[in-house]
C-alpha cells in the first residue's frame, strides 16, 4: 500500500509544478528575462522533453537519491536538505515528547477522576488547545517569556555567540557528543518555546483521545475484578486500562505526527528556526520548485513511514493483531 | 381527475414529512440541552452578526492610514489600539470577521459539492472508478493538509482566492471519503432496491435518497472543517501567502504584529483572540451538532 501511495504522492508532486500557468522557468526568472536565458533554464529544468520523459528521468532521479538542485543556491538538494532536516526533527521529536507525556497523563487522570475539577479544567484547556492557532500561540510565548520575563531566548537554535560544530546537525546529540554541557543547555533553552508551541494542538487532541479511550475501558468487566481482587487503583489504570487503551491513542500520536511535520512550517517562521519548513517557505519566495518538490515530498514520505510505524507498533503492543 | 390522482399520494408525503420533522426535531431537542453547544452556537452567531453588521460598527475604515496614530494603546478611541500604519485595530478585527467566516464557508462548501460527488460516484459505482477515486483520497490524505495547500497556493500564486482554493482541494477527501462509505451502506438498504426495482434513474436515487440521507454526517463534518478551515486560512495569511494587504485578514494581521511584539503587543493580542474564539465556537457547535445527529449517541 505504501509503494503505490508514495509513487501516486511523487506524481501529484511532479504535476504540481507542471501546473503552473505559463513556463516555469519564465516565471523563475521574471517577465523581463531574455529567451535565451528562459531556454537555458528551461533546458536545465528538463522541461523542454515530453511529461513522461521527464517523470521518468525524475523517478530515477529519486530513486538514486538525487533530488535534484536548488536553483537559488545550484547545490543538489539531497546535500544542502539534511540540517534543514536534522533541525525540523529535533523540534518535531521534542514537541511530540512533550504532547505524549502530557497530554497521555492528563487524558488518564482527567478519566481516573471524571468529573472532577481536574477533569473539566483539562478538557477545557484541551479544547482551547485545539482552536488555538499555534503562529499566535508562538508570538504570545515570545513576548511573555522571551520579552517581559527574559527566561529564553526569543528565536534561532544556538546562542549565536556561541555556534555548535555540527557533527549531526542533532544539536542536543551533538553537543552531549562533543561534552559541552553549556552547549546542550543552551540548545534545550532554545527548543522549549517553539517545541512548546508546536506540542499544544497534538497535546490537546491526545488528551482528549486518551481520556475518552480510558473512561471506555475502565467500564470493562475485567477492571472491575480486579479492582474487586484488591489490585490498587494505580496499577488497574496505569498497568491493565492503558496497555488496552492506547491503541487509537496510538493512532492519534501517529497521525499528529505526520501534522506537526506540517505544523512546523509555521513554528519555525515564528521562531526563525532553521528547519525544512523555512526551507520550503524560503524557496517559494525566490520560485526554487526543485526545494518546494523534493521538501513537500520528503516530508509526505517520512509522514507515511510514521504511519506505517504505528501499524508495526501495533501488532507489538497488542498480541490480538497481526501482519502476514 | 385531478382529486383522484392527487388522493392516493396524500398519506404517504404526509407520513414521509411527519418523519423528517421528527427525526430532525428530536436532534435540535438533544441539541438545546446541550449548554456548551450552546455556547459554541452562540459565538458563531456572534461573529456572523459582527460581519454582516460591520460597516456599521466598525468607528473607522478598515484601511484608513493615520500614521501621527501608529501604534498607539488601546484607548477610548481605539479600542484595540492602532498598528503600524495607524489603522484602527477595531475596525479591522470587525472587517476580519467577513474575510475569515467568508473563506471558512466558502472552501467547506467546495469540498463538500467536490468531495461528495467523488464520493458518491466512487461509492455508488464501485469497481475501477471507486478504486481509482478512492487511491486519490489516499494520496492526497498522505500530505500533512497545511503542507499540500502551501503548495498549492505556491503553484496558483498568493493570493486569498487561492487560499480558499487550495483549503477547499485539501478537504475534498475528507468529505469524498464520509460520502463514499455512507453511499456504501445505504445502497444496500430495501428501499433504495426498492427504488431501482421500479427504474428510478441512478442520479434520481443519488440525489433523491442517498444524498438526503447522508446529510447529518455532513453537516457535523462540515461544522468542524469550518473552524480547520478558518486557521487553516489565517496560517496562509500568516505566511504571506493568503490575503494580501490591505485587507484585513487575522493572520495576516499577526504576521504584522510579530515585527511590533516589543513595542506594540496588542497589534497580536486581538487578531489571535478572534480566530481562536471564532474556531472555538465551530469545535463547540460541531460536537453538539455530532452528539445531536449521530444515532450510535442516543441515549
Amino acid at each position: 500500500m505504501i509503494i503505490p501511495v508514495l509513487f501516486g504522492m511523487s506524481l501529484v508532486v511532479f504535476f504540481m509544478i507542471r501546473a503552473i500557468p505559463g513556463n516555469p522557468a519564465q516565471v523563475i526568472l521574471g517577465q523581463k528575462a531574455t529567451k535565451e536565458a528562459v531556454a537555458a533554464l528551461t533546458h536545465k529544468l528538463g522541461l523542454d522533453e515530453p511529461w513522461y520523459v521527464q517523470y521518468v528521468k525524475y523517478i530515477g532521479g529519486l530513486l538514486r537519491g538525487d533530488l535534484g538542485e536548488s536553483i537559488r543556491t545550484g547545490a543538489p538538494i539531497a546535500e544542502e536538505i539534511w540540517p534543514y532536516l536534522a533541525a525540523t526533527l529535533e523540534l518535531s521529536l521534542a514537541a511530540m515528547l512533550i504532547a505524549v507525556v502530557i497530554g497521555v497523563n492528563a487524558g488518564i487522570i482527567s478519566a481516573w477522576f471524571q468529573h472532577s475539577w481536574f477533569d473539566y479544567i483539562a478538557m477545557v484547556l484541551a479544547l482551547i488547545g485545539v482552536s488555538m492557532p499555534i503562529f499566535w500561540l508562538g508570538l504570545m510565548e515570545q513576548w511573555l517569556f522571551s520579552i517581559q520575563l527574559d527566561w529564553l531566548p526569543t528565536s534561532g537554535r544556538e546562542d549565536v555567540r556561541n555556534p555548535i560544530e555540527p557533527i549531526t546537525h542533532l544539536y542536543l546529540i551533538d553537543t552531549l557528543l562533543s561534552g559541552n554541557t553549556e552547549q546542550f543547555w543552551q540548545v534545550v533553552q532554545h527548543l522549549v518555546l517553539p517545541s512548546m508551541a508546536l506540542a499544544t494542538i497534538p497535546m490537546a487532541i491526545i488528551a482528549r483521545m486518551t481520556r475518552s479511550s480510558m473512561l471506555e475501558v475502565m467500564k470493562s468487566d475485567y477492571i472491575r475484578t480486579a479492582r474487586a481482587k484488591g489490585v490498587s487503583m494505580f496499577w488497574v489504570v496505569y498497568k491493565h486500562s492503558l496497555k488496552n487503551a492506547i491503541i487509537p491513542v496510538l493512532t492519534v500520536i501517529g497521525l499528529q505526527t505526520g501534522l506537526l511535520l506540517g505544523g512546523a512550517i509555521l513554528t519555525e517562521t515564528i521562531f526563525s528556526w532553521p528547519g525544512i519548513g523555512r526551507y520550503i517557505y524560503d524557496a517559494i519566495g525566490y520560485r526554487d520548485y526543485p526545494v518546494i518538490q523534493s521538501g513537500i515530498l520528503i516530508i509526505a514520505a517520512i509522514f507515511i513511514f510514521i504511519n506505517l510505524i504505528v501499524d508495526l507498533l501495533y501488532a507489538a503492543i497488542d498480541p490480538r493483531i497481526k501482519y502476514n | 381527475m385531478a382529486e383522484l390522482a392527487r388522493t392516493p399520494a396524500t398519506p404517504p408525503t404526509a407520513i414521509e414529512e411527519e418523519r423528517t420533522v421528527s427525526l430532525w426535531g428530536e436532534a435540535w431537542q438533544r441539541f438545546r440541552k446541550n449548554k456548551i453547544a450552546l455556547v459554541g452556537t452562540g459565538i458563531v452567531l456572534f461573529f456572523i452578526m459582527i460581519a454582516i453588521l460591520a460597516p456599521w460598527l466598525a468607528p473607522y475604515d478598515y484601511k484608513e492610514q493615520q500614521l501621527a496614530e501608529r501604534l498607539q494603546p488601546p484607548s477610548s478611541e481605539h479600542w484595540f489600539g492602532t498598528d503600524d500604519f495607524g489603522r484602527d485595530i477595531f475596525s479591522r478585527v470587525i472587517y476580519g470577521a467577513r474575510i475569515s467566516l467568508w473563506v471558512g464557508f466558502f472552501s467547506v462548501l467546495g469540498s463538500i459539492v467536490v468531495g461528495s460527488l467523488l464520493g458518491i460516484i466512487a461509492g455508488y459505482y464501485g469497481r475501477w472508478i471507486d478504486g481509482v477515486i478512492s487511491r486519490l483520497f489516499d494520496i492526497m490524505l498522505a500530505f500533512p493538509s497545511i503542507l499540500l495547500a502551501i503548495g498549492i497556493v505556491a503553484v496558483l500564486g498568493p493570493s486569498l482566492q487561492n487560499a480558499l482554493i487550495a483549503i477547499a482541494v485539501i478537504n475534498v477527501p475528507n468529505f469524498g471519503r464520509l460520502i463514499r462509505s455512507r453511499v456504501l451502506s445505504i445502497k444496500q438498504e430495501e428501499y433504495i432496491m426498492a427504488a431501482k426495482a421500479i427504474g428510478m434513474s441512478d442520479w434520481r436515487i443519488l440525489f433523491h435518497h442517498i444524498l438526503p440521507n447522508s446529510l447529518a454526517p455532513i453537516i457535523v463534518q462540515g461544522t468542524l472543517a469550518i473552524a480547520t478551515a478558518i486557521i487553516e486560512a489565517a496560517a496562509l495569511g500568516f505566511l504571506g501567502l493568503g490575503a494580501q494587504p490591505p485587507n484585513p485578514e487575522w493572520g495576516k494581521m499577526l504576521s504584522d504584529a510579530k515585527d511590533f511584539l516589543t513595542q506594540a503587543p496588542w497589534t497580536m493580542i486581538f487578531p489571535g483572540l478572534a480566530i481562536m474564539l471564532t474556531v472555538l465556537g465551530f469545535n463547540l457547535m460541531g460536537d453538539g451538532l455530532r452528539d445531536a445527529l449521530d444515532p450510535r449517541m442516543k441515549s
